[in-house]
């Protein structure tokens, strides 16, 4: 007690003494400069399009709905109207009948790398992996992409894909930030960049990296090894943001910047999805664990070959599976991949995604979705071929933050469409045309409509059907 | 009880079953010589086929299998590939074949006795309906791979059909890599090889004397083993200034005298017809072109020269500087200049995604609705994927086709086989009816419920 009360006068003088300091009235702490979170813009500006009705077409309205003999209205970019013949169209729209065919939103491939991989694919090309540590959060995929990548245009005409995510690669657990843009060639990567699309963080599990830094004797030669360099990381990234949360609400000194942690840090704020490169069922549920101990939510499982597994677990927590069709055995982590995967998922009430990670695949992503909504009938799963088609359009739209952009043909959304000749779970379908935002950016009847890439022409084979 | 089954077919029941007599009814029969598919029967007798066609009778005592609805083909042939020589490509050691980095070998080099008939691709395969594959080494330190083999996919422990059938030489990027950085080398390297073989020559088994038309396969079935030739003897001298070691010149006389198919990777247009100049110096050279993603520009001098193809399909990619001019019209434009041309899967998946193939030339068919682009018709591009590739290598009167004679390889499809979304629902090879259960099916029907049981998913079989 008596040192107590000693202690208690003098802590009293501290006090006294501390608030005549305060009487002086020292300068007051400076109010935090906010950061630049947008320093590469987007660019990208719609083209001009007319307004356009097609009649008579089956649709899918990519939310699971169908219209037999459907009408959709497109005019100032986006989706006026989707229903049946009862549609009235725009004075002066240009009409296209659609008897025979198909309408459906365009495809969106939630992982390419066409642009940090491109075509021709050498080295000089190879942009894809910073695969100099395992931890890289601060390189960002859109640094990387050529946008005269010849790809984007087969991914267009071929495939009927409007907007994709372009990652960066697998080697690291970190891999940098993802890109979504909207598969509209530009001068600049910033002009192909999606208006509004947040940024995606691409993380690996298994195999790779542990190969790419274990064969260098480096950290992580082991999937423990794998583990234990992600949640350190996530430990400097809670800790950075405590520092700059804290000077947010208070001003003063700025901390010290860390692009690295500055996309990590945008991470456990919830506005960046995380894109996780996991194959294994049992990688996927430590994972999950792994991001609840740190604070952030996982967005998609990418590769996600063995989801059927744990289907359940991730219906649970609200996570989708970004898959093949039927890509199996390349190496141990793809060992147990089954072609009724997709199904499996879709039918746990889980998010299933059909993605293609390759340039020829990404023109296909219809017929591998027809390949696996086949296999899981076969399995007595009963899909209709429009709730199908949200494994094209609405659920990548969803994993990439922009369901409420674009993703399926509701009045209001961007008018990224494609007119199919036949119906596109058939492997004699093609894209007839085109449009993003509205504007026919392909046409199959003409050849003006065509994109052709700077690194094409004067080319043999220049401005060819390819 | 099913893997039950599958040990009695691989422990003997083989022989009992090709003797049997099936008929298939019912179905939509395709020949897989070109012509489109009519309605009608395929009767298979002593693993061979019978007949096939729309007035075909059913043969008394004939097990009939009913495929009304159903569509009826030859088995998929793969066209190019490694199929059987890797379990898992990547980190997988131990289990991966296709070539031998560290080896001394090269030309000599012979597929055969590393093919695994239960691998699991061979599985995954047959259950999609391929039922033969071409499989070729891949190049490793020269620019020869070495010797590669007809196979069959049956699940049993004989998956040779015709062993050494041809020797695989890369001639384009990578041959140029493989020779120490330039085509030129390459050539040079390719030249001094067959050199290198023709000292051998002498000392080989003389050429057959050629009767009329094609020699039969029976009369003709495949090389005999170079590797047991007097060309090995001491007796057969060798200069001083060689590259070769003894065994991979010697593997090199039968591709010199045409006694060996040699099939050559070359994509781009230049390299392309390089090949067909190797006939000049080499006359007897039996050519087959892989790859040739620029062929259709050079189509009409592929077709004069008489040289077929086994092409990729939908090869639409400057994916390398060899192959700016690729377009998936390239094999429509190269058929109708009058090559003849298959459908391989080179350097794409080829260990494991044959079963691609039906879906790859399914895609030539739907060209034919895209103005400007160049497809082929269903029966054309059914063909391509059976008949087409084992005709490029000699074997078209032993497999590949519903005509009579040839192999009982037979597959009942749920539906169109071009559609990726059609299964094969049955699957005869040599006339034997196969498992079509696999790794995954297995995995399918483990997983296909996932709430909490009595016992742990491991129990569930």
């Amino acid at each position: 007690m008596r040192r107590g009360g000693l202690g208690g006068a003098a802590l009293a003088a501290v006090a006294l003494s501390a608030l005549s300091g305060c009487a002086q009235k020292p300068p007051p702490r400076a109010p935090a400069i906010p950061i630049n979170e947008d320093p590469y813009p987007s660019t990208y500006v719609r083209y001009p399009g007319v307004p356009t009705v097609i009649r008579n077409a089956t649709l899918f309205d990519g939310e699971g709905g169908r219209f037999n003999g459907g009408t959709v209205i497109l005019a100032d970019g986006v989706v006026q109207a989707v229903g049946g013949a009862e549609l009235t169209a725009p004075v002066g729209a240009v009409e296209i009948d659609g008897t025979g065919k198909y309408v459906t939103p365009g495809i969106i491939d939630v992982h390419s790398h066409l642009g940090d991989y491109p075509s021709p694919g050498t080295e000089s090309h190879s942009d894809g992996n910073e695969a100099t540590s395992p931890s890289r959060p601060e390189v960002w995929a859109e640094h990387s992409v050529w946008p005269h990548d010849p790809g984007f245009s087969r991914a267009l005409a071929n495939g009927g894909v409007t907007a994709l995510q372009i990652l960066p690669g697998s080697a690291n657990l970190f891999g940098g930030r993802s890109v979504t843009v909207k598969n509209v060639y530009a001068r600049t990567v910033q002009g192909m960049k999606f208006p509004g699309a947040p940024y995606g963080l691409k993380m690996a599990c298994g195999e790779n990296p542990k190969r790419v830094y274990g064969s260098k004797g480096n950290m992580p030669q082991t999937r423990m090894g794998n583990i234990a360099v992600t949640r350190a990381t996530w430990i400097k990234a809670q800790a950075y943001k405590r520092k700059w949360d804290a000077y947010g609400r208070k001003g003063g000194d700025m901390p010290e910047r860390d692009l690295a942690m500055d996309t990590l840090r945008a991470v456990l704020a919830g506005k960046i999805l995380v894109h996780n490169h996991c194959y294994r069922a049992d990688e996927m549920a430590i994972m999950i664990d792994l991001a609840k101990e740190m604070g952030y939510k996982i967005g998609t499982f990418h590769h996600a070959v063995e989801s059927y597994k744990v289907a359940d677990l991730l219906a649970a927590n609200g996570i989708c599976s970004a898959m093949w069709a039927d890509w199996y055995g390349f190496k141990m982590e793809s060992y147990d991949a089954i072609t009724e995967n997709i199904a499996f998922v879709h039918n746990s009430g889980a998010c299933a995604i059909v993605h293609s990670d390759d340039p020829n695949g990404i023109q296909r992503l219809n017929q591998e979705a027809a390949k696996a909504l086949a296999d899981g009938r076969r399995a007595r799963i009963a899909i209709s071929d429009e709730v199908a088609w949200t494994w094209l359009s609405a659920n990548p739209a969803k994993a990439l933050g922009v369901f409420d952009k674009t993703g399926s043909l509701k009045p209001g959304k961007m008018a990224d469409v494609v007119l199919w000749n036949a119906n596109p779970f058939s492997v004699y379908a093609r894209p007839e045309r085109v449009w993003i935002d509205g504007a026919l950016m392909y046409d199959a009847n003409d050849p003006k409509r065509r994109p052709v890439s700077d690194f094409e022409l004067g080319q043999p084979g220049e401005g060819d059907t390819k | 009880m099913i893997r039950a089954a599958l040990l009695v077919l691989l422990l003997g029941a083989a022989v009992p079953a090709a003797a049997q007599t099936i008929a298939i009814t019912g179905g939509t029969v395709a020949t897989g010589d070109g012509s489109e598919p009519i309605a009608g029967t395929v009767v298979i007798r002593n693993g061979r086929i019978a007949a096939a066609g729309p007035m075909v009778a059913i043969p008394a005592g004939a097990t009939v299998v009913d495929a009304t609805g159903k569509w009826v083909t030859p088995g998929i042939v793969a066209g190019f590939s490694r199929l059987g020589l890797s379990e898992v490509d990547l980190s997988g050691e131990g289990s991966d074949d296709t070539e031998a980095g560290n080896g001394p070998f090269s030309a000599a080099i012979d597929v055969a006795p590393a093919i695994n008939p239960l691998a699991s691709t061979i599985a995954v395969n047959r259950a999609d309906g391929v039922t033969r594959a071409i499989v070729a080494p891949s190049a490793a330190k020269s620019i020869f791979a070495g010797q590669g083999a007809i196979i069959d996919t049956g699940a049993d422990m004989d998956p040779i059909t015709a062993a050494r059938r041809f020797q695989f030489v890369e001639l384009g990027e990578t041959g140029a890599s493989k020779a120490g950085g330039s085509r030129a080398s390459a050539h040079v390297l390719f030249r001094n090889a067959l050199r290198e073989a023709a000292e051998l020559r002498r000392y080989a088994v003389p050429i057959a004397s050629g009767g009329a038309g094609e020699p039969d396969e029976s009369d003709r079935p495949v090389v005999r083993d170079p590797n047991e030739s007097r060309i090995l003897g001491s007796a057969a001298r060798r200069s001083e200034d060689v590259l070769l070691t003894r065994f991979d010149a010697a593997a090199l006389v039968p591709v010199l005298q045409g006694r060996q198919y040699l099939l050559v990777h070359a994509e781009r247009a230049s390299d392309i017809l390089q090949v067909i100049r190797l006939k000049r110096e080499f006359p007897l050279l039996k050519l087959v072109l892989v790859g040739a993603s620029e062929g259709w520009t050079v189509a009409d001098r592929i077709a004069s020269a008489g040289i077929p193809v086994i092409a990729s399909a939908v090869n639409d990619l400057p994916a390398s500087f060899e192959q700016l001019a690729a377009t998936q019209s390239n094999v429509g434009r190269m058929g109708a200049a009058g090559v003849k041309v298959s459908i391989g899967t080179i350097d794409d998946n080829d260990t494991r995604n044959l079963f691609a193939q039906r879906q790859y030339a399914g895609n030539l068919v739907a060209l034919r609705n895209v103005p400007g682009a160049t497809g082929v018709s269903w029966g054309e591009a059914l063909a391509m994927i059976t008949s087409r590739p084992a005709e490029a290598v000699g074997m078209g009167r032993e497999i590949g086709s519903l005509l009579p004679g040839r192999r009982g390889d037979v597959v009942i499809w749920s539906g169109d086989p071009l559609e990726g979304a059609s299964a094969a629902e049955a699957v005869f090879i040599d006339g034997v009816r196969q498992p079509l259960e696999t790794h995954q099916t297995r995995l399918r029907d483990r997983y296909r419920y996932l709430p909490r049981r009595d016992l742990p998913e491991a129990y569930r079989q």
